[in-house]
């Protein structure tokens, strides 16, 4: 039953790139509504983690479901992926299209929505992530904080259940980054369920209800901010925390 | 290096003892005289034959090239696999022993499993330049679509479309600025290799280049207006790759 379940739910993940282990025995619950801040060294396997629950990188063995969902042929990735959205570090937005475009592939080809219906919801996530103003342009015309503003909202566009977010912020100048992490909490405060990648640890403290640290392909330390910040248990865990806070 | 300066050397001879003693040909297509007019229009026709042999067999190897470039990217390498063996076996054949086999033993085939078609010259050129060419049009269209950033089709997957939507709305319009120049280049290669039909009996240039120097016995003039045919209409072509190219190159920077 859809709505019983836990958003995300992962048991014994294990994922590997030829001999090497990406992700050890993984085992993770996110429940509705709740907003999930993953961090840790590079190559820790973060990005692997959230690639997985929507099966951009397939797992090797485990048990993944979403929303009730569990993960086992090409179709329940195909339901998995219309519930779960994605931003990724390079925005990724289609460079041949417009904005506008950008947003209403999705909705017309994948969901069958009317070109004006289409318009009419782009329009609205514009207005969320705050640049109507840009509809006609093609990406490259943008900032990249507008870039990543529009990836968000072209995610919204699916309404998603999930939101699944890959370092956001990493690939833009400061000053933009703010602009960016304000739309992710915006969303936060409403209530979505997500899950995101960042070294952004004042967005943490601000939005996440559970904190996420990752080392060597595996879970090393979980708890609230408060905890996390202020009284982290494993020892890799406040290495890696005094050197993200010195900078 | 001397080889080639005898060549060199021996056929200016040949010209200049043609010329001095009066025995150049080139009445046989002097369009001043009805014989030669005649026999000028006679070659000319040809053009169309290869044009239209030329177009459709690139068309048809657009399309082969497309269903074996496909699977040929997969990361299953089982369906990879045909799309491998197709392109290396194809590539291996030589057009004229292709040509051969599709216009005499293809029929055979065809009839050995109870389909009764007949392969005219024109049809057999065209199959034998389609497939021989779309060995490199697969290659044209994977190198292409693989230079489009992977991010793009994760982007796609996550809003939701399938993976010919993926192809059709995302990656072809962005990889057919880098497939279109060499494609277009391999029409070139079309257009010459074309002139294998005439061994086949199609009238096209080649062929009745051949057919007027049995009659005419002028060799050298037929063949170097022949000459002229191809490199006018290759020429028409070459400048057409290039302003694809600089047309492609200048909206890539945008
Ligand atoms: N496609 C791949 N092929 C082989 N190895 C890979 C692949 N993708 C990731 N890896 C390896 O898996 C490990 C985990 O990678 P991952 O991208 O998940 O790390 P990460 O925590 O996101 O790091 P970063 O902070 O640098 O983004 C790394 O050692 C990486 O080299
Ligand atoms: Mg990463």
């Amino acid at each position: 039953m859809p709505g019983d379940a836990h958003a995300i739910e992962i048991k014994g993940l294990n994922k590997w790139y030829g001999d090497y282990q990406a992700l050890k025995d993984i085992d993770l619950t996110v429940d509705h509504g709740e907003r999930v801040v993953v961090c840790g060294p590079s190559g820790s396997g973060k990005s692997t983690l959230i690639r997985c629950v929507n099966s951009l990188e397939a797992k090797d063995s485990g048990l993944i479901s979403v929303d009730g969902i569990e993960m086992v042929d090409s179709q329940s990735i195909d339901a998995i992926r219309s519930e779960v959205g994605m931003v990724f570090q390079q925005f990724n937005l289609f460079p041949h299209l417009t904005i506008l475009q950008n947003l209403t592939l999705g909705p017309m080809k994948a969901r069958g929505l009317s070109k004006a219906d289409a318009e009419a919801r782009a329009m609205q996530y514009l207005e969320r992530v705050r640049i109507p103003d840009q509809a006609h342009k093609k990406p490259s015309e943008l900032s990249g904080g507008q870039q990543q503003r529009v990836a968000i909202a072209r995610s919204l566009c699916m309404e998603p259940k999930i939101m699944l977010f890959d370092e956001p912020t990493s690939a833009l100048d400061p000053e933009m980054i703010s602009e960016v992490l304000d739309v992710i909490v915006d969303l936060a405060e409403e209530g979505m369920t997500m899950i995101v990648v960042t070294h952004e640890m004042g967005f943490a403290r601000k939005a996440a209800d559970r904190m996420i640290f990752m080392d060597h392909g595996a879970i090393v330390e979980t708890g609230t901010p408060e905890q996390f910040f202020e009284a982290p248990k494993s020892e890799r865990c406040k290495q890696f925390l005094s050197q993200i806070l010195q900078h | 290096m001397t080889f080639r300066t005898a060549l060199l050397l021996g056929s200016l001879f040949v010209l200049a003892g043609c010329s001095s003693s009066g025995n150049w040909g080139w009445y046989v297509i002097d369009p001043t005289t009805k014989n030669g007019a005649s026999n000028i229009r006679f070659l000319l026709n040809g053009f169309g034959a290869t044009i239209l042999l030329s177009v459709i067999a690139a068309f048809m190897s657009m399309a082969i090239g497309m269903m074996v470039a496909l699977p040929g990217m997969s990361s299953n390498r089982w369906i990879r696999l045909p799309s491998r063996i197709y392109i290396e076996f194809v590539r291996a054949i030589p057009l004229l022993p292709m040509l051969f086999w599709v216009f005499y033993g293809l029929p055979v085939v065809l009839k050995s499993i109870g389909i009764n078609v007949s392969i005219d010259a024109f049809w057999g050129a065209i199959i034998t330049l389609a497939i021989s060419d779309s060995a490199f049009t697969a290659e044209i269209y994977r190198s292409g679509i693989q230079s489009i950033n992977k991010g793009q089709t994760e982007a796609a997957k996550t809003v939701g479309l399938t993976y010919g939507q993926t192809m059709r709305y995302v990656i072809l319009p962005q990889a057919i600025r880098r497939i279109l120049p060499p494609l277009a280049n391999q029409f070139i290669y079309i257009v010459k290799m074309s002139a294998f039909a005439s061994v086949i009996g199609m009238q096209e240039l080649t062929r009745r280049a051949n057919e007027l120097v049995v009659t005419e016995y002028r060799p050298l003039e037929i063949y170097t207006l022949l000459i002229l045919e191809y490199l006018v209409l290759v020429l028409i072509i070459s400048f057409f790759v290039r302003w694809l190219e600089r047309k492609m190159g200048s909206d890539e920077s945008k």
